[in-house]
C-alpha cells in the first residue's frame, strides 16, 4: 500500500511553518539561517510529492527541485560569509546586535 | 534536443549571451592584467563593454520569439526594458567610477563590475522568462549577488549590517515566493506561464493561496509596503553607488517582471490579483510618504520616495492594459533618470565629504551651485512638477488607471503627490534657503560623474518634451 499524498503535504506544511516561526523568534542568526532553510527543503519536497502523485508523466518537479537545492546551496554561501563577517566585527552573530540602523 | 536550433539560440538570445561573454572577458581581464594597466583602464573597459552589449544587441527589433519550447520568450518590449536597464546601469557606472577607484576600494574593483554585471544577466532571464523555473533563478541570480555588493565596504561601519538584513529576507521572501510556486504547480502540472492561464481553473483557495504567495514573494524585491522593513536599512549602509543600483534597476526589472508575470500567467483571474494590488498599492504610496517626512539621513529618506515610487509604478499593472504596460515602462525609464540624478548628487558629496545628512546640505547653493541646481531638477521630476520628465510619466501612470476605472485609487495617489511634494521640497529649502555659516566646500568630481549628471539632467529636462519616446514605447507594448 502506498502511503497517502496528504502525510507527505501534512509534513512539509509543518517544515514550513516551523521555519517561519523560527526566523521570527531566534536571535543566532545561525539558527535564522537554519529555519530559512527549512522553509526551502519543504518546498523540494511539494515539488517531489506532487510530481510524484499528481503529474507522474513529467519530471518537471523533480528538475525544479533540484535547481532549487542548488540555489538554497547558494544562498547559504553567501548567507555564511556574511555572517563571518559580522562575527569579525562585532564578536558575536546575534541579530539583536545589528541595530545601529532603525527607523 | 535537435542541433538545428543553435543558431535561433544566437539570434535570438543575444543579449544575454553577450552580457555574459562580457562578464568572462573582464573577469579574465581583471584576473591576468597588470595592475597598473588596471588602474587606469579598467572602468573604461568595463563602460565600454556595456555599451558594446547594448549597441549589439539591445535594440529592439520588431518579431516576438520563444526558444527552449516557450521557456525563454522575447518581444521588442523585453529587449527595450533591457536597454532602458543598461543605460541605467551606465549611468550608475560612471558614477561610480572615482569611488571604485579609490585607494580603499581599488583592490576589490574586478568584483563590483562582475556582480553587478550578473545580476544584469539575472534581470534580463527574469523579464524574458517564459516559466518559472527560468523566472525564479534569474530572480535569485538577480538578488544575491547584491547581497555580496551591499556587503561590499568590509571594514565599513554599518556594510555588514545591511547585508545580513538584505540576504535574510531576500532569501525568506524568495522561500515563500518558491511555496507560491509549487502550489501552482499542484493546481496546474506545469510551469510554463502561457499553460498555467489556460489550465489553472482559478477561484479555488489553492489557486487564491498559491497567488498571495507568489505576491508577497515578489512584494519583498519591490519593497511593497508590508514587505518593505529591509529597505530603508539597505539603503542607509550599502555603498551609495549599489544602492543606487538597487532602488533604480533592480526595481524597475522587478517591477516589469512582475507585470509580466501577472499579464501573462493570472490574465484569466485579474480581480483577485487586482484587489491585493488594489491594497498594497495604497499602503505602499501612503506609508512610504509619511515616512520619508520625518528622514534626516539622505539615504534613507530616498529610500522611502524609492518605496512609494514603486506604489505609482505598481498603478500601471492594476490597469492591465497595453497603454497600463507603455505608461509602466516610460515611468521606469523617467524615474532611472531622475533617482540617478539624486544619488549622483549625494555620491559626488559623500566621496569627498562623507556627509549624507540634510542638515550637511544648508546653503550647498553658495558653494556649489551646479550640484544643487541638478539635485533641484530631480527633486522636481521625482515629485511631478510640470515641465520636468516626471510629471508626464505620473500623467500617464494615472490616465492608465482611470482608464481602467480605478478613481478612488487615482484619487488617493494624487493625494499622496502633494504629500511627497512636501518633503522632495524639504531637500531643495536646504539648498537654497536654510542659512548656514560654513557649508560644505565647493566639491569638485571626476570628469565620469560628471559626464552621467549632465545625461541624468538631460534625460529628466529632455523625455517629456520628446513625446516620440512615448509613442515609440506605446508601439510595442501588448495587454493582457
Amino acid at each position: 500500500m502506498e502511503t497517502p499524498m496528504i502525510y507527505y503535504i501534512i509534513i512539509s506544511t509543518i517544515m514550513f511553518f516551523a521555519g517561519v516561526y523560527g526566523f521570527i523568534t531566534r536571535k543566532n542568526m545561525l539558527m535564522m539561517l537554519i529555519s530559512i532553510e527549512l522553509m526551502l527543503n519543504a518546498v523540494d519536497i511539494n515539488f517531489a510529492v506532487f510530481n510524484r502523485y499528481l503529474y507522474p508523466d513529467a519530471m518537471e518537479g523533480m528538475i525544479f527541485t533540484l535547481f532549487a537545492i542548488g540555489i538554497a546551496a547558494a544562498e547559504t554561501a553567501i548567507a555564511i560569509a556574511i555572517i563571518i563577517n559580522i562575527f569579525r566585527h562585532i564578536r558575536n552573530i546575534d541579530a539583536e546586535n545589528l541595530d545601529d540602523m532603525k527607523y | 534536443m535537435d542541433l538545428s536550433q543553435y543558431p535561433l539560440i544566437w539570434e535570438y538570445m543575444q543579449p544575454e549571451l553577450l552580457l555574459l561573454a562580457a562578464t568572462v572577458l573582464l573577469f579574465f581581464i581583471d584576473l591576468f592584467a597588470p595592475s597598473r594597466f588596471l588602474d587606469k583602464w579598467f572602468s573604461a573597459i568595463a563602460c565600454v563593454l556595456l555599451v558594446a552589449v547594448t549597441a549589439i544587441s539591445c535594440i529592439p527589433g520588431t518579431e516576438s520569439h520563444t526558444l527552449f519550447g516557450g521557456m525563454f520568450v522575447t518581444t521588442p518590449m523585453t529587449t527595450m526594458v533591457k536597454m532602458i536597464l543598461n543605460i541605467g546601469t551606465l549611468l550608475i557606472l560612471l558614477q561610480a567610477h572615482e569611488w571604485i577607484n579609490s585607494e580603499a576600494c581599488k583592490i576589490r574593483r574586478g568584483e563590483f563590475y562582475e556582480l553587478l554585471f550578473f545580476t544584469l544577466f539575472g534581470m534580463y532571464l527574469m523579464i524574458s522568462s517564459g516559466h518559472f523555473l527560468i523566472f525564479f533563478i534569474g530572480l535569485e541570480t538577480a538578488s544575491l549577488p547584491i547581497a555580496a555588493l551591499v556587503a561590499f565596504n568590509k571594514q565599513g561601519g554599518e556594510s555588514y549590517e545591511s547585508g545580513a538584513k538584505y540576504l535574510f529576507t531576500a532569501v525568506f521572501s524568495s522561500a515563500l515566493f518558491l511555496m507560491g510556486i509549487s502550489f501552482m504547480y499542484a493546481i496546474s502540472g506545469t510551469l510554463y506561464f502561457d499553460d498555467i492561464a489556460t489550465v489553472a481553473s482559478a477561484n479555488t483557495a489553492l489557486f487564491i493561496v498559491a497567488l498571495t504567495f507568489i505576491i508577497s514573494g515578489i512584494g519583498f524585491k519591490l519593497s511593497l509596503v508590508p514587505f518593505h522593513l529591509w529597505t530603508a536599512d539597505v539603503y542607509q549602509g550599502g555603498p551609495t553607488a549599489v544602492t543606487s543600483y538597487l532602488s533604480v534597476i533592480s526595481k524597475g526589472a522587478a517591477a516589469f517582471a512582475f507585470l509580466w508575470v501577472l499579464f501573462k500567467t493570472f490574465s484569466p483571474s485579474p480581480e483577485i490579483w487586482q484587489g491585493i494590488l488594489y491594497a498594497l498599492i495604497v499602503l505602499t504610496i501612503t506609508l512610504g510618504n509619511l515616512f520619508a517626512i520625518r528622514q534626516k539621513n539622505l539615504k534613507r529618506f530616498l529610500a522611502f520616495s524609492s518605496i512609494s515610487q514603486a506604489g505609482y509604478i505598481m498603478l500601471g499593472i492594476m490597469a492591465g492594459s497595453a497603454q497600463g504596460m507603455t505608461a509602466l515602462v516610460y515611468y521606469v525609464l523617467v524615474y532611472i533618470f531622475s533617482n540617478l540624478a539624486a544619488f549622483g548628487v549625494i555620491a559626488a558629496i559623500e566621496n569627498k565629504t562623507g556627509k549624507v545628512s540634510m542638515d550637511d546640505y544648508d546653503g550647498l547653493y553658495r558653494t556649489n551651485p551646479k550640484l544643487s541646481l541638478t539635485m533641484m531638477l530631480a527633486m522636481f521630476s521625482l515629485a511631478g512638477i510640470p515641465p520636468f520628465a516626471g510629471f508626464f510619466s505620473k500623467f500617464f501612470i494615472f490616465t492608465s488607471a482611470v482608464h481602467a476605472g480605478y478613481y478612488i485609487l487615482v484619487l488617493i495617489a494624487l493625494l499622496n503627490t502633494i504629500i511627497s511634494l512636501y518633503y522632495y521640497l524639504l531637500v531643495v529649502k536646504a539648498m537654497f534657503i536654510n542659512p548656514n555659516d560654513n557649508p560644505i566646500a565647493a566639491v569638485k568630481s571626476d570628469t565620469s560623474a560628471r559626464i552621467g549628471l549632465v545625461i541624468c539632467v538631460a534625460g529628466i529636462l529632455l523625455l517629456g518634451i520628446v513625446s516620440a519616446v512615448y509613442g515609440y514605447l506605446s508601439g510595442m507594448s501588448f495587454g493582457m
